[in-house]
């Protein structure tokens, strides 16, 4: 990419970050020759980032040598890509078939409750994102949520602002 | 290998290693050490094995078997005295035998019998030395010095040996599709996307017996000359990829993997491919077009994968689970495994129990096998000794069964028969409060979201029974919606692309054959039986019962509960989201849902 396009693109982008510029471009040196490189980068870049944005996509394709709609196209394909920054915490909710059955929506109701907002919404002081998700594999702990990386089975939800406390005083 | 008397396997799963896990490791290790034990007793990490309600990490001993739980650090010098030192076992910190429960893999019931899960929970995943010490990778050694790649296809092929991913083809004939095939480049891949809600073997056995997987594989590329394989697992299991890639790794260093492995001129190397949520994926096309790195969408066969498959290439997919019971049929012969299981479907299968059974999580039982008696037996019957009203068998593209289907023998064609499919085992027992037309509508919900909409039928059919299900639960259907249902049903499921337009319609189909009343109660009397929708309910208090605790009113989410403390409080039925919240939590079963 040019720097006149990189100049165009919003400073608060990741790619206008010196560290996360740093990080991008050694997951795309590090997998950019690899058979199906595209997804692996994607992955990474989620994983590391927490989002890829529109620039990053842009770059990415650059560097891979793809249309930049096949990058596009396969972040908009998959669940798992997001666009925008999440919150510094993510609450998830298994809404697959045994949550559901057991009831995780009551739950997800108290889960908008405390934090006055909808699931895919972020909190304003950014610090909680509220997502759905699809079974996580430890249906036998039904109902269950995904606390950033920490999974949490038989949740009740008279129980759950414990676990939004627990993260604020995290931060705290 | 130095000879252990005990294992100690500490459960390093998040929730444990938030409680602790580690630095009980360290505590243990050097209480181990001042005791003068540490070349007796070894402790290990292993993957989840308690229940994340319990207030400490969790760890198991075995020979013996012990689930202690709940360990402090000032428990430590106590326990290794006693459990080590004196040969007792310390009973104030075991596990109680009720709680069997909350485990996701307990000892094996009665009527259970463990091929694919031998393993799991019993070693170290993360050690390729007690995998190897439980004859891992003889089989591979055999393979490679005493057969030839046709007669270990022939040996997998006589076994009776079928997909555990879902078609239940025979694994052999396709191993030999893929043999015959024209083509210098050639791939294995193991399919972990493990879509279906209400499955998780696959997950376990990566996470608990990766080793078994990678054994199969290796076998498996030998038999149909592929030089190169990837696993692909889906972006839900985190741990699964990890404990994967760890397992490959330590492969190569032994010479299992890569270049002439054993010294044979068979070469052949492995990587592990991530998903990113699409639940398509899953299916066999999606699945390669996601690896090549592009979007996940099936496509049109034949051409078949064995023959034009990742990059064009020849290309083979089994499931986890089926890669895994390899290494036990080259290791104990074909027929004895043909002789476990029930005429075409031979050995055992996984079931990944969930729901409102009592003992819910992972079982292998030998097919032929009742569900009746998964469920009652192996289960413990239904929580809280409720009435059974169905089991949700095969995921998305499954069906649900009533009672009178109970005594069916578990194989591939008689689930089929029934209605309903085997998928990857997962098995959601539902009691009777379950409303069958909300599960189905859950289900339409879920594939309609997860259509890739490639095809029409199922892009647009999947929305129309949406359209007409939710109408339903929301007490607005019409009498002919029924017959314009199953309509929409067949055209789905004959004009669909893959097998995901082709089985969405099964919880449909199967809830309208089995539970034709409940739909017509919601659509003629404008009632749900089993008071769950929610536009069909209303909750109340009733007078007597309530005491003015206020504890509904504290918990309601929306803060519809009126009332005093210690008089009879009042629901406002024009605020009242109905989450059932306080129905719950009333001490006093004060609240009544109409
Ligand atoms: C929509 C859809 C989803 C599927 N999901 C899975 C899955 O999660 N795991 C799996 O092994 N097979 C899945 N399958 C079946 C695969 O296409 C394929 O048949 C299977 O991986 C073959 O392996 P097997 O012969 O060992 O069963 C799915 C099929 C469809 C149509
Ligand atoms: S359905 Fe929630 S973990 Fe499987």
């Amino acid at each position: 990419m040019s720097l006149k396009t990189l100049e165009k693109i919003s400073t608060e982008d990741p790619l206008n970050d010196v560290e996360q510029r740093v990080i991008i471009d050694q997951i795309l040196d590090e997998n950019k020759d690899i058979p199906g490189a595209t997804m692996v980068v994607l992955n990474r870049l989620q994983e590391a980032i927490g989002f890829i944005s529109p620039a990053m996509q842009v770059y990415v394709a650059n560097q891979l040598g793809e249309p930049v709609s096949r990058v596009h196209g396969v972040v908009s394909f998959y669940s798992f890509f997001t666009t925008i920054p999440r919150g510094k915490h993510t609450i998830k909710f298994c809404v697959g078939t045994a949550c559901y059955v057991s009831g995780v929506d009551q739950i997800i109701e108290k889960a908008k409750q405390i934090l006055e907002i909808e699931p895919g919404e972020t909190t304003e002081d950014g610090l909680i994102t509220l997502e759905l998700c699809r079974c996580v594999g430890v249906c036998s702990q039904a109902p269950v949520i995904v606390v950033d990386e920490e999974v949490q089975g038989r949740v009740k939800p008279n129980r759950f602002p414990k676990t939004v406390q627990d993260l604020k005083s995290k931060e705290a | 290998m130095a000879y252990f008397r005990s294992h100690v396997l500490v459960s390093i799963d998040p929730i444990c290693i938030d409680k602790g896990a580690y630095e009980l490791i360290d505590a243990l290790h050097d209480e181990l050490v001042k005791q003068g034990l540490i070349d007796e007793v070894q402790v290990l990490e292993t993957s989840r094995i308690g229940d994340p309600e319990s207030e400490g990490p969790d760890l198991m001993v075995y020979p013996e078997g012990v689930h202690y739980t709940n360990l402090s650090l000032e428990d430590v010098p106590f326990l290794v005295e006693e459990h080590f030192l004196k040969g007792r076992i310390a009973a104030q910190y075991t596990r109680e035998a009720k709680e069997i429960a909350d485990k996701e893999l307990s000892a094996p019931q009665a009527k259970e019998m463990r091929i694919v899960l031998k393993n799991v929970g019993e070693i170290d995943p993360l050690n390729i030395e007690e995998y190897i010490a439980r004859d891992g990778y003889m089989a591979l050694g055999k393979v490679l010095t005493e057969m030839t790649p046709e007669e270990t296809i022939q040996e997998v092929l006589e076994s009776g040996l079928r997909g555990r991913g879902g078609a239940g083809f025979p694994t052999g004939l396709k191993w030999r599709f893929i043999r015959d095939a024209e083509g210098d480049q050639k791939y294995m891949i193991c399919n972990a996307d493990e879509g279906d809600p209400g499955a998780f073997a696959n997950r376990s056995v990566q996470e608990g017996d990766p080793h078994s997987v990678v054994e199969g594989m290796i076998i498996a590329a030998y038999a149909a000359g592929a030089s190169q394989g990837y696993i692909y697992v889906r972006a839900e299991y985190p741990i699964a990829v990890r404990t994967m890639r760890i397992a490959i790794d330590q492969a190569r260093s032994f010479g299992l993997l890569g270049d002439n492995i054993l010294g044979s001129d068979f070469s052949f190397d492995l990587d592990v491919r991530m998903g990113a949520g699409a639940f398509v994926c899953g299916e066999e096309t999606a699945l390669m077009a996601s690896i090549e790195g592009k979007r996940g969408e099936p496509r049109p066969r034949p051409p078949f994968p064995a023959q034009k498959g990742l990059w064009h290439n020849p290309s083979n997919i089994n499931n986890v689970e089926t890669f895994a019971i390899v290494p036990q049929i080259i290791l104990n012969g074909a027929m004895w495994f043909a002789n476990i299981g029930h005429e075409k479907s031979t050995g055992t299968k996984t079931f990944s129990m969930a729901g409102d059974v009592k003992n819910t999580g992972l079982i292998e039982v030998p097919f032929g096998i009742t569900l009746r008696e998964i469920i009652y037996d192996v289960g413990g019957g239904i929580k809280e000794d409720k009435k059974f009203k169905a089991v949700q068998t095969g995921g998305p593209m499954g069906g649900c069964l009533p009672e009178e289907f109970l005594h069916l023998p578990m194989d591939y064609e008689a689930l089929e028969q029934a209605g309903s499919i085997l998928g990857s085992g997962g098995l959601v027992v539902m009691d009777e409060d379950t409303c069958m037309v909300d599960i189905a509508r859950f289900f339409m919900e879920f594939t309609q979201e997860e259509s890739c909409g490639k095809c029409t039928p199922c892009r647009i059919g999947t929305r129309r029974i949406l359209e007409i299900l939710t109408r339903i639960c929301e007490g607005k259907g019409k009498p002919e919606d029924i017959v314009t249902l199953r309509l929409l049903c067949e055209q789905i499921n004959e004009n669909s692309l893959c097998g995901l337009g082709k089985g969405a319609p099964n919880p449909v189909k199967s809830t309208l054959d089995h539970f034709l009343d409940e739909y017509e109660v919601h659509i003629l009397e404008k009632r749900c039986p089993a008071k769950i929708c929610k536009p069909l309910i209303r909750f109340e208090i009733i007078d007597g019962p309530c005491t003015g605790c206020t504890l509904c009113a504290r918990n309601c989410p929306v803060d519809a509960i009126f009332g005093e403390r210690r008089q009879t409080h009042v629901i406002d039925p024009d605020i009242c989201i109905k989450c059932g919240i306080c129905e719950q939590i009333c001490p006093y079963d004060a609240i009544e849902i109409k």
